[in-house]
């Protein structure tokens, strides 16, 4: 990699050679640097409503980016040793869906394990392409879905050797990682492209003794959530392509939902943290691993709570193990993911990632400071000592794989009923649902409602996980599909 | 020769000091740290730009974290004090015979250093027999403490800098777990004056009065302080800041102090009504 030209930021040296001079702005935003909208300014500060700018010629344009734009993707795609880098400013939802949306066409299969993001679903929602789940295994103790096997990607391959793809989630939330050199091996051997949604694992491409990652295992296609290990502004993204993909096409895919008014506060923030990981990246992530490191040691030494890491390997289904991801299995202290969660933030003042029914986790990043790491702990000493119960009753499973009935689309556009959720035994769901964060859906289009499910989605809102994704605002009622 | 200091008490309010001569100037692994020489004031030290003590006014402090909670617990043998790298409040424990151990937690060693050197008279308090010191953070070294101290000191005054975490309700829990079943913590509440202030002042009422049956608050008037006013908290397991006070004890023992007295003792837990309210309000909370 080049340092000289990884110094550089196109896209803030072009904005900020644009506001020495000081141009008239007769063009949108209406806000003209926040003049005309004082308390904006005021909230943000004049230096942000002054990059607040549309896209014209000394700044380049997302949609077809020919200057500035092209430089600051020739250098991303560079750092993340990548053929082609697209600048994203919808979200990696926008990255995974223009992934799936560049391989897939209406009737295409996609290989893929069911514990992903619901924007993976979203997007077979929108093609129509048909998924095909791989077989999970669940880890028995914390319940939470492992990743994606090579034997069970061939089994799946062997009774669908006409799909278009495969996708891997890669690190899972959990930090569980897969043996993505030998998937993207057999993937190619059948002809199938390999599409990796890395949104928990930019720090993969810089830091140092962490797992493989997207583009060095040779995937074709990889979604990266610059905002979250990246340091860049919540909502940006970049997608990276490999020679396999032809880059021009893929654009013209991320151009049918992408706005044509990109952001150019997320896109200078995505090039100068994209500067920021190529030269201080590696020495950035090694303190995250001794941070999360350091609060692992300390969490599992206070008893009841199990902070996992590397000791889950086992060549398979955990076949590496991110460390930077700090997750905390606490049904054994009697209380689920979730309720911790909650005490946290309302007794402790302490905001963690995400709470689910076993497992809390606390985001590890570059702008963590040590003595925080000691609230946390601290916090969690805490609880077990006030808060401790007896956890039988508890449900224990993250995942429950589906039986799929139908197309995502198909379910999604079918005619549809709306039943009290008890009710909906049997039934094929028509919508999602889902506990965010994480945003792996329970439910998707076109799958069976188990009594399981059922039981699994009433605890989780006794509990208190924020249920989305049903067009019902409580969850207190599903659609279902009408039944020839 | 004109030289000020100035400290930010809020956006619209600072307190500026003529000074003679800056002393030091130095940056530790937590914070900086300046000493300068005044003329009214004496020498003073600050962190991060917040005045911590100073010559003239460091006695109110120490002596009202010390006595307060020395005059009511009768049998004080094991005392931790968090930060109180200046060796002030240890020098006032010393006037105790009957206290076998002293521990010392302060997790910047330079600032220690620093306060030996610029005012050794205060830093006399670490050199007591009875005192050990512990260079790791607070929270951190708590949390391996079981029913072992009956009197914990939190000599942190900021709770917005690198101290953060020891104006915390798991800071506050794990003091009463590693408080006997009698002991007392008492700690720095702040100024109420303020606006900002007034927030983190009611935070710290609302946590510590959920995790201790008995919580009090107290006063004194501290120069350089915001508003030069600033409250203490009394927490306790079982004794009573007032009820449980036992002045003839305490006067018999003949301790010089310059700030603290058995008649003041009480009546610095009676506060002014818009305190009193504003605490009230946090309790009301519940």
């Amino acid at each position: 990699m080049n340092n000289t030209d990884q110094k550089r930021a196109p896209i803030c040296e072009a904005l900020e050679r644009l506001r020495k001079k000081r141009v008239v702005p007769f063009d949108v935003p209406g806000h003209k640097r926040g003049r005309g909208n004082p308390e904006l300014e005021q909230l943000l500060g004049d230096r942000c409503v002054n990059l607040d700018v549309n896209s014209m010629k000394p700044l380049d344009n997302l949609c077809h980016p020919v200057s500035v734009i092209r430089e600051a993707e020739e250098l991303t795609a560079e750092a993340f040793g990548a053929d082609h880098a697209f600048l994203m400013v919808g979200g990696t939802t926008s990255a995974v869906q223009s992934m799936i949306l560049s391989v897939c066409k209406a009737g295409d299969k996609i290989i893929l394990p069911r514990n992903v993001h619901k924007s993976a679903i979203n997007a077979l929602v929108l093609c129509g392409a048909v998924p095909v789940y791989v077989d999970m295994e669940v880890e028995e103790r914390i319940g939470i879905a492992l990743g994606m096997e090579n034997d069970k990607l061939k089994k799946a391959i062997a009774l669908h050797p006409d799909a278009a793809a495969v996708l891997v989630n890669n690190p899972t939330y959990y930090g569980i990682c897969s043996d993505l050199v030998s998937i993207v091996q057999t993937a190619h051997e059948h002809g199938m492209k390999v599409l990796v949604d890395e949104a928990h694992g930019t720090h993969l491409y810089f830091g140092k003794n962490l797992p493989v990652s997207g583009m060095a295992a040779g995937a074709d296609m990889a979604a990266i959530s610059m905002h979250k290990s990246g340091g860049s502004l919540t909502q940006s993204s970049v997608l990276l392509t490999n020679k396999t993909m032809n880059a021009e096409y893929v654009r013209q895919i991320i151009n049918l939902t992408q706005t044509t008014s990109a952001s150019y506060l997320l896109l200078s923030s995505l090039d100068i943290s994209r500067r920021n990981l190529a030269l201080r990246g590696e020495s950035s992530f090694s303190k995250v691993v001794d941070m999360a490191e350091y609060a692992r040691t300390e969490i599992n030494a206070i008893g009841g709570y199990y902070a996992y890491g590397k000791e889950l390997i086992n060549g398979s289904s955990v076949y590496d193990f991110d460390v930077t991801k700090l997750c905390v299995y606490t049904q054994d202290i009697g209380l689920t993911g979730i309720e911790v969660y909650d005490l946290l933030r309302d007794e402790y003042d302490i905001q963690v990632e995400f709470g689910d029914i076993g497992n809390m986790m606390a985001y590890i990043s570059i702008g963590d400071r040590i003595r925080d790491i000691e609230r946390l702990v601290g916090a969690l000493a805490d609880i077990k000592r006030l808060y401790e119960r007896d956890g039988s009753g508890l449900i224990d499973c993250e995942y429950i794989q589906p039986e799929v009935v139908m197309s995502p689309q198909k379910a999604f556009y079918a005619e549809r009923k709306s039943l009290p959720i008890e009710k909906t035994e049997h039934c094929v769901c028509g919508e999602f649902v889902m506990c965010y964060p994480p945003g792996i859906p329970i439910l998707a289009p076109g799958e069976r409602i188990t009594r399981e499910i059922i039981d699994y989605i009433l605890f989780a809102r006794e509990k208190g996980c924020s249920l989305q994704g049903t067009e019902n605002p409580m969850v207190e009622y599903l659609n279902v599909i009408q039944e020839q | 020769m004109e030289m000020w200091f100035s400290e930010i008490h809020t956006q619209n309010i600072k307190l500026t000091i003529r000074t003679d001569k800056q002393l030091f100037s130095g940056e530790s692994d937590y914070q900086r740290i300046d000493v300068f020489d005044s003329p009214e004031l004496g020498k003073f030290v600050t962190l991060n730009g917040d005045i911590i003590f100073s010559d003239a006014d460091e006695f109110v402090y120490d002596e009202m974290v010390t006595h307060v909670p020395m005059a009511v617990h009768p049998n004080v043998k094991k005392v931790l004090i968090i930060g109180g790298g200046d060796g002030g409040v240890a020098k006032e424990l010393s006037y105790y015979p009957e206290i076998e151990e002293i521990e010392i937690v302060e997790q910047d060693e330079l600032f220690m250093e620093v306060c030996q050197k610029f005012f050794p008279d205060m830093a006399q308090g670490l050199k007591d027999p009875r005192v050990k010191i512990y260079h790791e953070d607070g929270l951190r070294f708590l949390r391996r403490r079981i029913n072992e101290y009956d009197l914990i000191i939190n000599d942190s005054t900021n709770p917005f800098g690198y101290t953060e975490g020891l104006f915390t309700k798991e800071f506050y829990g794990s003091c009463y777990k590693a408080l006997k079943e009698d002991g007392i913590m008492v700690y720095q509440h702040g100024s109420p004056f303020y606006d900002e202030d007034e927030a983190a002042c009611r935070s710290m009422h609302r946590k510590v009065f959920r995790s201790f049956p008995i919580s009090r608050v107290y006063q004194a008037h501290i120069t350089t302080c915001p508003a030069g006013y600033w409250l203490f908290g009394f927490a306790s397991k079982k004794y009573h800041p007032i009820r449980d006070f036992d002045g003839a004890r305490w006067r018999k023992r003949n301790i010089k102090t310059w700030y603290y007295t058995a008649n003041l003792h009480i009546g610095a837990f009676m506060l002014p009504r818009y305190v009193e309210d504003l605490l009230e309000e946090e309790e009301d909370k519940l």
